[in-house]
């Protein structure tokens, strides 16, 4: 273990406890949805225990919302699918972790918590900032969520409420920092294009698994790509003041 | 399927994802394309759910109080209003065009 400087984990340990307050307001949003889609309040609660990635979980409610239980397989590969760039997290994480807790790590590698921690300089600070913004997050997601599913039980008719354009929004929001670049944008109108076009022939939350075939198409070739594209998968809130955008 | 059944497949299925990072050879995910790919999912699945989440009711395309909505929040981004505020404005919005003006 490399001596670092106590300034650089202090500033990690705040950073982390930042984002994780701020994602923790989003978690009302989330809550509130899934109870509006037809989950219980315990349902709701165990996504974001068990599940704890907000594109997922957003995803996984916005499909049943549309298309009921009937929809389940389409809801599960949305959710998979969002889920997935977890997994490259991790196998960035991994080398710079260097614990024998890989479940705990693995369960808070999240955008939040990968963002934060390479964001910090290597070592200590890094380690520090991961699992205190995990934490953080952890923490802060699953108690809202909580007072989320608990509010929308109160409201009844969620569309009286807007929580329909709200899940829109939402998922504006989680898109908005990764939209950089031609090639992101392209793919970002393709997809939307042909998600629209296929929902009248297709059942509720396919039309969202049909979309993906346009980054896979897009990503194999590597149309519209910038000269010096940075191709390795940086976490989107990297650059940025990490949490300003996006859930977790 | 029943919602739990629904609930504890995902779940598993999105923490398995996670798993599955620290569980493979490093070398595996740094080929250019499998990056690009994952990065371009994401953007895509986003995109799409922006759009269905929109538009669609069950299989049909509409349009009602979810359209401006969405417009507001895009102009919100744009302006770097933070995350909760542009959510709770979409709300208010879809929510007061059906309460004044009777849309859909």
């Amino acid at each position: 273990m490399n001596s670092a400087r106590p300034s650089a984990v202090s500033a990690a340990v705040r950073q982390g406890i930042a984002v994780g307050i701020a994602t923790a307001a989003y978690g009302v949003s989330f809550g509130a949805l899934a109870v509006g889609a037809g989950l219980d309040v315990w349902q709701t609660c165990v996504l974001s225990l068990l599940m704890f990635t907000g594109g997922s979980q957003f995803a996984l409610v916005g499909v049943l919302a549309s298309g009921g239980l009937a929809s389940a397989p389409a809801a599960i590969a949305s959710a998979a699918l969002l889920g997935s760039r977890n997994a490259v997290y991790g196998m960035r994480m991994k080398p710079e972790l260097r614990t024998r807790w890989t479940l705990g790590a693995a369960w808070l590698t999240i955008d939040e918590s990968t963002a934060v921690a390479l964001a910090q300089p290597p070592g200590r600070a890094r380690r520090v900032g991961f699992w205190v913004t995990g934490l953080a997050v952890f923490v802060g997601w699953n108690a809202t969520t909580l007072v989320g599913a608990l509010v929308g039980n109160l409201l009844g008719d969620t569309r009286a409420y807007g929580l329909d354009a709200a899940a829109a929004a939402a998922f504006l929001g989680l898109l908005w920092p990764r939209l950089r670049g031609r090639q992101a944008v392209a793919v970002g109108v393709g997809a939307a294009v042909l998600a629209a076009a296929t929902t009248p022939a297709l059942m509720p939350g396919v039309p969202v698994i049909v979309a993906a075939l346009v980054a896979v198409l897009v990503g194999v070739f590597n149309w519209w790509e910038r000269p010096a594209a940075a191709v390795r998968e940086t976490p989107p809130a990297a650059s940025a003041p990490p949490g300003s955008d996006g859930a977790p | 399927m029943t919602s739990w059944q629904l609930i504890l497949a995902a779940s598993i299925a999105c923490l398995a994802l996670k798993v599955f990072g620290y569980a493979i050879p490093a070398h595996w995910l740094e080929r250019p394309t499998t990056g690009r790919v994952a990065n371009l999912l994401t953007v895509a699945l986003l995109a799409a759910l922006v759009a269905v989440q929109t538009l669609g009711s069950g299989q049909h395309l509409v349009v009602d109080a979810r359209v401006p909505a969405i417009l507001v929040s895009a102009s919100l981004y744009a302006l770097r209003v933070p995350f909760i505020v542009v959510v709770i404005a979409a709300a208010v919005v879809a929510a007061l065009l059906r309460l004044w003006f009777g849309l859909a």
